[in-house]
């Protein structure tokens, strides 16, 4: 069984489609990247996967179950694009993480809601932090705080959203370390990133966004050949770059 | 000592000082939540919606000749709260945090509709003051029953939802994404803010009923590390002002809800002034 169906997606912003005919297949234990440009639907696909944002037309089916109330959400996390993870009233590491032991039909948290997460903190290299404050956090810490509250919740599948995104470095490996485990023991994930970096190892599949569609659909791309080095790929951000063809999808590097 | 003992056994203050403990104990558990939705005002919001809902009791009762003619104002004032807080709720939804407009529309008009629905009923504007700036020196033993009850819904609500309120007042989008009823819980939250305002509404009256419900958790948060700690901490201060600001207009002649909520602002301002004595590395 897939983990993730997607069949003709079309999603509407306001006036504007910023999807139209996604398909994407994920089976069990994948990692796939989702790439793409500034404004190429990549966060808007994860949103819509994961019943954020309403769909226009097509399908989504996770586990074999079509996105909605009966949508077994338990089964998966879910990691937002980098806001922050403060709020109005200071909260700790493990009353944030906390949160994502909730779901339908579960508004409390377990009897050993506190161990499972500093568990989830651990898992991300934040033990010692657990009981902080997140404003006292720097922003990859709190990232890492957000990824956490996602593991806490054991998914089966994991959707992330430009996890590494002005992360600092120790909190960038720390991720890769995280996610490499994670996928190894068998989760299956999908991952929003502006550009492989420390992942392209990990990641076995890439899936490029342009305009709305699938551009490319298969192994992740090859860095520039002056850039072959690992970290080096770079999704060039502007649309105005012309695709070659599909198989080597409009990789552009700055100088 | 025995001016302590005259007023504790004073059947009038009694009343009142169990409504003002109650209040200040319930009212900071939403004003947490609201602090952390950064919805402080809304309390105020709620409030001016609320006071046409005391009008438009007054002008029911009137219309029924039930006796005496303010008997349906506090349920009035529940049934305009709610709606308005519903509202205001879906607004909030509809226009992604937006909607200044239509809500500002909606406080004036819950003022303005307010004075001229209680001048329909046969009454002034004075009779609305007690509303407006609370009247807890005449609570009765029914008042007494009303507030234990919502007392008893709000902290139920507030401190058994803990976790799901929290999950939703922090990130509502991730709360979506685990499956939790987040519209139901908004709704909730907002339901609970305009219970919350009906019942401090006889303390300290509607237009500082906010007060009570957003300066304990002010106070609470120049102190504490975490989200529990910051609620039972406000839980404290507030029924601490509430008793204490009570207690002094006994004995001072004082409008008892302004006394309140100058001492807890007098509060605030002490621990700013003193949190540099206990701030942390």
């Amino acid at each position: 069984m897939n983990v993730l169906e997607v069949r003709d997606l079309r999603v509407d912003l306001g006036a504007h489609t910023v999807l139209h005919d996604v398909d994407l297949t994920v089976r069990a234990g994948e990692a796939v990247a989702v790439l793409g440009a500034n404004g190429s639907g990549k966060s808007t696909l994860v949103r819509a996967v994961t019943g954020l944002i309403p769909v226009h037309s097509g399908t989504i089916e996770l586990f074999g179950t079509p996105l909605g109330p009966n949508a077994p959400m338990h089964r998966v996390g879910y990691v937002p694009q980098r806001v922050s993870a403060t709020s109005g009233v200071v909260a700790t590491a493990v009353e944030v993480v906390q949160s994502g032991l909730l779901g339908k039909g579960r508004l409390r948290p377990g009897r050993d809601a506190t161990r499972k997460a500093v568990e989830a903190l651990e898992s991300v290299g934040l033990g010692a932090a657990a009981h902080r404050p997140v404003t006292e956090l720097s922003g990859g810490q709190q990232q890492r705080v957000l990824i956490a509250r996602a593991l806490v919740r054991e998914p089966e599948l994991l959707v992330l959203d430009e996890p590494v995104a002005g992360v600092d470095l120790p909190s960038q490996e720390a991720f890769a370390r995280t996610l490499t485990r994670l996928v190894r023991a068998g989760t299956t994930v999908v991952v929003v990133l502006h550009e492989l970096g420390d992942l392209a190892a990990l990641v076995q599949r890439a899936v490029v966004l342009r305009g709305g569609h699938v551009a490319h659909d298969g192994a992740p791309p090859p860095a520039h050949r002056h850039h072959a080095a690992p970290g080096h790929v770079h999704v060039h951000p502007h649309d105005d770059v012309t695709a070659q063809d599909v198989g080597a999808p409009a990789l552009e590097l700055e100088p | 000592m025995t001016g302590i003992t005259q007023m504790l056994t004073d059947p009038l203050m009694q009343r009142a000082l169990l409504v003002a403990l109650l209040v200040g104990l319930a009212a900071p558990v939403i004003g947490t939540y609201l602090v952390q939705r950064k919805l402080s005002l809304l309390g105020d919001g709620i409030g001016h919606v609320a006071l046409t809902g005391v009008a438009l009791g007054w002008l029911v009762g009137a219309a029924l000749d039930v006796v005496p003619n303010d008997a349906l104002a506090v349920p009035g004032a529940v049934v305009a709260a709610v709606a308005g807080a519903v509202v205001i709720e879906v607004v909030r939804e509809r226009t992604r945090g937006g909607g200044d407009v239509a809500l500002a529309l909606l406080f004036y008009g819950g003022i303005a509709g307010g004075v001229l629905l209680i001048g329909i009923a046969g009454g002034t504007s004075a009779n609305l003051v007690g509303y407006l700036f609370g009247s807890i020196s005449t609570v009765s033993t029914s008042d007494v029953v009303l507030t234990v009850a919502l007392c008893a819904l709000l902290l139920g609500v507030g401190l058994g939802l803990r976790p799901a309120l929290f999950a939703v007042s922090h990130d509502a989008e991730f709360a979506r994404s685990t499956g939790l009823p987040v519209r139901a819980l908004n709704i909730a939250i907002a339901v609970v803010a305009a219970l919350t305002v009906t019942v401090a509404m006889r303390v300290v009256g509607l237009l500082l009923v906010s007060a009570l419900m957003i300066v304990p958790v002010a106070v609470a948060q120049l102190v504490s590390r975490s989200f529990a700690s910051t609620m039972h901490l406000a839980m404290g201060l507030g029924t601490a002002v509430c008793v204490v600001g009570l207690a002094v207009t006994y004995w001072v002649p004082l409008a008892p809800g302004a006394t309140i909520v100058v001492l807890a602002i007098a509060v605030y301002l002490v621990v700013l002034a003193a949190r540099p004595l206990f701030a942390r590395r």
